[in-house]
Formats: C-alpha cells, sequence, structure tokens
C-alpha cells in the first residue's frame, strides 16, 4: 500500500477499513542469500537499500525482540554531519543527503526537520578549532556557517550568555542538521524494506553462528538453523556478545549513555543547541518536551540504565547553558548501550570468517549515520567491497595505525 | 554506586575515574618476538563481557589509588574490590 495524502482522506471517507498492516510477520525460511542480524534502524536500512538498490531478493532481518526496540528508539533524534576528518566527514554527509530524501523513498513520514543544529563557542581557541571544521564540512560538500555572539543571541536570546566561567562567543551553525522523529526511522525502513520482500524476523534471538572451514553457513537462533548465504551483524551496543559467539574480539567497550525529556513547554527552542563547554545537547520536540543528553555514565554496562552523578552532571549542563530549564520538571530518562569503539569511530567490514560481516562501534554517534550506515553495509553485502564514503571504516585501522579520532583521546573508549 | 575501597571503606563511585579491563595490568613485554601483535590486541581488543567485569578505578578524588573493582555490567553490583598493587604483585609483575 502507497501512502499518501489522497490515501488519507479516501480513508477518512470509507471509515478506515483499508488500512493494512505495515509489514508482515512470517516464519523464517531454511536459506536465505542475506541474513542481517539486528532490526535496530542500521539493520532495518541495510535491508531496505539491499532490496531497493542493490536488487537482493533473499534478505532477512532477524530481531531478539521487537524492530527498533533498542537505540533508534532511545536516542536524542539528532542529524548532522558537522565532522572533521577525511574518514568521516563524506560518510556523515552522505548520510544527510540520504535523509534529505528518506521520506520519499521510504514513502513514510518521519518527520525530518532540518531546523539547523548549532555547536556554541566558549572561547578563542575553540573559535579556531571550529572555524577548521567548519571548513572542512565545506570542503566535503556540507555546510557551515560560523555565527557571532550577536548572531546566536538572535536566534536564541535567553542563552546565559555573559556565564563568567563559560561566556559564549559564538557559534558554528548546521542549516541542514535537525531532527528526525526517531521510531518512524525504523518502521519507515521496515515497511519499504518487507514491501521489496525482506522478511523481518521478530523474537527471533540468535544463539550462536555456524561455521565450517572458516565459512559463515548461517545462525542458530531461538527459531531454529537460518541458513545464509552472508550474515551481517548490525547489533551495535551488543556487537561484543554476538561477535564473541563467533569467537572474535572487538575494539570496542559497551557504555550506558542517558537521555532525558522533560515536560512539554510552549515553543522554546527553534533548532539543536550543544554547549560547548561542557557535554549538553538539547532540541524541542514536537510535543514540546525538551530532549537532552551528555556523557557517558563512563563504565562497562549492558544494564540499560544509568547512575545519578551523570544526571546531576547534564542538569548542571542545561542550567549553565539556559538557566530557566531549572523550572521545568524532568519526564522521562533513559538509558541506551553503546558500541564505544577505540577510536571513536565506527567500523564497516568484513571479518576473519569468509561470510560475515560486520557493522558497529558507532559510539554515541549512530542515529545521524542509520541511512549511511545501512547503504554502505548493504553495498559491503551485495558487492563486497567497501563504498567509497565508508573505505576508512576498517577493522585493520587498529592494527595498523590509522586511526579516526576526532577528539584525539586514544584508545579510552568512555572519554569518546 | 558505592565502591568498598580495602583502606577506606565505602566510597561514592564519583570520586573515581574509570580506566577500563584489569587486563590492563598486562602489559606486553615489549622485547618478545610477537610484541607488535601483543601490544595490539593488549590496546585495542578487549573481552566486553555481560556479567562479572574485573576492571580498573582510580580514586582520583581520594587517596589515589588504583583498585581492581569486580562488577556486573548487567546489574551494577560489586562483588569485590582489591588494590590494584595487590593483584599485579600477585601476578608476578613489579617488586
Amino acid at each position: 500500500m502507497r501512502y499518501s495524502g489522497f490515501r488519507v482522506i479516501k480513508e477518512a471517507l470509507t471509515g478506515h477499513e483499508g488500512w493494512t498492516p505495515a509489514w508482515r510477520d512470517p516464519e523464517p525460511k531454511a536459506q536465505y542469500d542475506i541474513v542481517v542480524i539486528g532490526g535496530g534502524g542500521h539493520g532495518l536500512a541495510t535491508a531496505h537499500y539491499l532490496a531497493k538498490v542493490y536488487g537482493q531478493r533473499k534478505v532477512a532481518v532477524i530481531e531478539k525482540g521487537w524492530i527498533g526496540g533498542g537505540n533508534v528508539g532511545r536516542n536524542t533524534t539528532i542529524i548532522r554531519s558537522n565532522y572533521l576528518l577525511d574518514g568521516n566527514e563524506p560518510f556523515y554527509e552522505f548520510s544527510l543527503k540520504l535523509w534529505e530524501g528518506l521520506e520519499q523513498d521510504v514513502n513514510y513520514n518521519a518527520m525530518v526537520s532540518q531546523r539547523g543544529i548549532i555547536n556554541l563557542i566558549h572561547s578563542d581557541a575553540q573559535r579556531d578549532a571550529f572555524t577548521r571544521r567548519g571548513n572542512a564540512m565545506i570542503l566535503n560538500g556540507a555546510d557551515a556557517e560560523l555565527l557571532d555572539a550577536d548572531q546566536v543571541r538572535k536566534e536564541y536570546p535567553y542563552l546565559n550568555f555573559n556565564d563568567a566561567r563559560f561566556p559564549i562567543k559564538g557559534g558554528l551553525a548546521q542549516r541542514r542538521g535537525g531532527t528526525v522523529r526517531h521510531d518512524a526511522v525504523a518502521w519507515g525502513y521496515a515497511r519499504s524494506a518487507d514491501s521489496h520482500g525482506v522478511d523481518i524476523i521478530q523474537n527471533c534471538e540468535v544463539t550462536g553462528f555456524r561455521i565450517e572451514n572458516g565459512k559463515c553457513l548461517g545462525v542458530e537462533t531461538s527459531k531454529g538453523f537460518i541458513g545464509a548465504g552472508k550474515v551481517g551483524c548490525a547489533v551495535a551496543g551488543n556487537s561484543g556478545r554476538v561477535m564473541g559467539m563467533a569467537g572474535m574480539r572487538l575494539p570496542i567497550e559497551s557504555h550506558v549513555l542517558q537521555a532525558f525529556v522533560s515536560e512539554g513547554l510552549k515553543p522554546l527552542l527553534p533548532g539543536v543547541i550543544t554547549f560547548g563547554a561542557g557535554h549538553f545537547y538539547v532540541s524541542q520536540s514536537d510535543k514540546g518536551g525538551l530532549v537532552f543528553g551528555g556523557d557517558l555514565d563512563g563504565y562497562n554496562s549492558y544494564a540499560q540504565r544509568g547512575n545519578l552523578p551523570v544526571v546531576e552532571d547534564v542538569c548542571e549542563g542545561g542550567m549553565a547553558l539556559m538557566p530557566m530549564i531549572g523550572r521545568a520538571r524532568l519526564l522521562r530518562m533513559w538509558g541506551g548501550i553503546m558500541d564505544m569503539s577505540m577510536d571513536g569511530s565506527p567500523i564497516i567490514d568484513r571479518t576473519p570468517v569468509e561470510g560475515l560481516y560486520f557493522n558497529g562501534g558507532w559510539c554515541y554517534g549512530g542515529f545521524k549515520a542509520t541511512p549511511a550506515s545501512g547503504y554502505c553495509f548493504a553495498h559491503l553485502l551485495a558487492r563486497d567491497e567497501p563504498h567509497p564514503t565508508a573505505t576508512a571504516y576498517r577493522f585493520d585501522r587498529f592494527r595498523t595505525g590509522r586511526m579516526i579520532d576526532e577528539k584525539g583521546v586514544g584508545n579510552q573508549p568512555n572519554l569518546h | 554506586m558505592i565502591i568498598n575501597h580495602p583502606l577506606l571503606g565505602p566510597r561514592d563511585a564519583s570520586e573515581f575515574a574509570y580506566l577500563g579491563d584489569a587486563s590492563l595490568i598486562d602489559r606486553p613485554d615489549w622485547q618478545a618476538e610477537n610484541a607488535a601483535e601483543a601490544f595490539y590486541e593488549y590496546a585495542y581488543l578487549r573481552d566486553n563481557p555481560v556479567g562479572e567485569h574485573r576492571e580498573l578505578w582510580f580514586h582520583e578524588a581520594g587517596d589515589r589509588s588504583w583498585l581492581v573493582v569486580t562488577r556486573n555490567t548487567m546489574t551494577h553490583e560489586i562483588s569485590k574490590v582489591e588494590l590494584a598493587r595487590d593483584v599485579a604483585r600477585a601476578r608476578g609483575r613489579s617488586k
């Protein structure tokens, strides 16, 4: 079924009896050409592009719980492509371009809103660094705009510009950045993949890989063995667990990141704001809640909840940036598990096991990367070679010293 | 989280800085034949287990000792706290 304004009107006039489920609920077949493990944003996007762009007809997505129940439903919904390094920026700009055409591509309203993002500047050194980053973005075809304090003040007059410790000196804006309705991304990709013949198998946990003579023949699951020509693993957060079943140790630690939403407020924030002195980023959802987050809790964790010291730290960041949010009450807070890699950048690559491919290590930048991650992983799975924008995301970059370390903190995952 | 420091008693985890897996105590021999490979694994690869995890915490806002904390990564429950120096000596490191 194709969704359209006409369809909405027709269904409204005929008692809404014509709507059908957005995707099927099939039983797994014995054999597929490609099996994608993980029905999150990245896995579903991979299936969509495999079917639609790369013409693969026998594809399955296997999900342990329900689709979109992991990090794609737990993030702060921000999209942007404001990276510095050559290994990253073309990839994230490719992703932002895919976001711009996403809703037409999958015929689903994901509420992509390019409301702009501003990274605030608090010192001369930071202005120099952001100027350099803006130039790197422009060189890679992205948009960037350096703002002085008065320009920021025009858009966000209520920020704490004259804070004694962290005065706001300006900002680096990316007007094409913004927010997306995150659940709709999973649902839209799932619906599109399903309509192209992909089997989305929920409540099906992978319990092992069948590997013979160094070749992966398929996956053992709670619904039995599923054979596959190729297996792609896109389970960021749990990558260590799943790849451990294939005997691999990864350059990844799992950490918990918390996010928060306030009670609904009147329209306040037109775009996304990031505090440059601490770690705090905030936008306002269409329902009015302030959606914000900050740093990792900082220790290995698979528990999807965090501890109070980080709650305090994040709220201090918020109070330093815009003191009036002290009056707002928190509605909800939650945690998600991040694949924190050793250089803060992701991995999309083959593994030493033939027929087994890996997509993970997204740290806490996975949501914005969803379309390009899916596209590039589909490219790798279908063609056995990396997509041109993802050539740097190799496993062996740690062995050979070709790190993509935006923050320059080295092999300390909780600092990225 | 409360970390039960062997010398100081129960302390809030926010007094500590986290380093990572306690295997970082076992620094490879830089003169060994396979030193490059051993250091790659040492520096970059992690077991990243679900459940019990032995890890290094530094009492930065306290007595500045290094601890080996055994903690469950699913429940955050801490079952054992040792001085890293004792652990390292027991493994034959230093004197």
